[in-house]
């Protein structure tokens, strides 16, 4: 183990499933390397509630579906020097952004209320509940986003590296079988 | 003496007429393109293919090979350019890789690996385009339309059918169906017709055929498509 400082790496799901995470996690025995170089700070690997304030990498998965996943990236980048987008939904919004061309109340309407079923469904509306956004949006579009995992999710070999290339002081680079968009 | 052009510093050989797109494919040297297909005529719409000839920018799919030309393709400059093409057409209609059945056979895809497309960069209009269900053998899913024509050339060129058109102007150009009802099954189109064979995505897509080959054993999963496409392959 080197002795250099490690570098902070904080990771969060948004509007994402956590396959991503779950992606992240199969890079397998190759965690303990890692772990020789960096350490997790805000990361539902560690639940830590929130971000130190000199992180060195935030990775986020997911879009943007409600308020509280806008308050949380903005969180991470204004705590964390390099920002990057990991999957699909990240990306271009993914699967929640096939809710885009549907007007909000609609499908609320629809889940909560007027399904079958759904005797005297009410719409949730406890103020502990972020409020939905009327799209889902990707990230880049609210904050600067420094470098891209694409993939549904990404495998652990090309989150593995992008993550490798940046310690390494590399420009990250996805060849032929680790770049995928599906 | 033979007639030849340089590509990237190349020497490309050519016969009088073929454009600088033919050439290259002949000689095996790819340029990216979205509109283009060997065996229509040039549509000259994506701009994909964009070179610089003589120091000037020009689709290589409409422009003619002439001898002595000093032709720039596989360059940084072109190379972003490309990319924010490719860019803007992921935005402006709904693409979608994880949930479409074309993943891994897909032209745009494909050409978007190629040119290191990491992001769609731009904000996403999400337009919506209600999919086409109507024919018993075909979907149409609009949400994937580039507006390249090439449905609309085979249709009316090689079946002699005039299935599809592109309506509107500008931003709101589209794909439409010639019935009256504008629906696929209104129409004589069938799986047989060339136009069925063509889109470079998932627009027209053969129903119940979906997953057959498994994500990971397509065309571009085994090859990119710089390896993949040139003339005659």
């Amino acid at each position: 183990m080197s002795n250099k400082k490690k570098l902070k790496v904080a990771t969060t799901s948004l509007a994402g499933c956590f396959g991503c995470h779950m992606s992240f996690l199969d890079i397998d025995e190759r965690l303990f390397t890692l772990l020789d170089h960096i350490e997790f700070d805000r990361s539902p690997l560690t639940d830590i509630k929130t971000c130190s304030p000199d992180c060195d990498i935030g990775i986020i998965e997911g879009g943007l579906c409600n308020a509280e996943n806008v308050h949380v990236l903005r969180e991470f980048r204004q705590n964390c020097k390099i920002l990057i987008a990991m999957g699909a939904c990240a990306i271009n919004g993914g699967l929640p952004a096939q809710r885009n061309h549907l007007p909000l109340t609609t499908i609320l309407e629809e889940v909560y209320h007027t399904s079958p079923g759904l005797a005297n469904g009410m719409i949730p509306n406890d103020p502990e509940l972020p409020l939905p956004l009327n799209q889902v949006h990707p990230i880049h579009e609210v904050v600067q986003v420094d470098y891209f995992i694409p993939g549904c999710p990404p495998s652990g070999d090309a989150i593995w590296k992008v993550l490798t290339d940046l310690l390494a002081g590399r420009e990250p680079a996805l060849g032929h079988g680790l770049m995928h968009y599906d | 003496m033979s007639l030849t052009f340089t590509l990237d510093g190349k020497t490309i050989p050519f016969e009088d007429g073929q454009t600088i797109i033919q050439a290259a494919g002949k000689a095996g040297v790819f340029i990216p393109h979205l509109c283009y297909h060997p065996e229509f005529k040039p549509h000259g719409s994506c701009k994909l293919c964009t070179v610089k000839v003589n120091g000037r920018h020009t689709a290589s799919c409409t422009m003619r090979a002439m001898p002595g030309m000093v032709v720039e393709s596989d360059t940084e400059e072109i190379n972003a350019e490309r990319r924010a093409l490719t860019q803007m057409l992921f935005v402006e209609g709904n693409h979608f890789c994880p949930s479409c059945e074309k993943s891994g056979n897909c032209q745009l895809q494909a050409t978007a690996y190629h040119l290191g497309m990491m992001s769609p960069h731009y904000d996403h209009f999400f337009p919506n385009r209600p999919v086409d269900a109507s024919h018993p053998e075909v979907l149409l899913d609009f949400n994937r339309c580039i507006l390249c024509s090439l449905c609309v050339r085979a249709s009316r060129d090689v079946d002699g059918k005039n299935v599809f058109a592109l309506s509107g102007r500008g931003i709101k150009t589209h794909l439409i169906v010639n019935a009256r009802s504008g629906q696929l099954g209104d129409t004589d189109f069938t799986l047989a017709d060339k136009a069925a064979q063509v889109c470079p995505v998932g627009v027209i897509l053969r129903k119940r055929q979906g997953f057959a080959v498994p994500i990971g054993e397509r065309k571009y999963d085994k090859a990119p498509i710089a390896e993949t496409v040139t003339e005659g392959k």
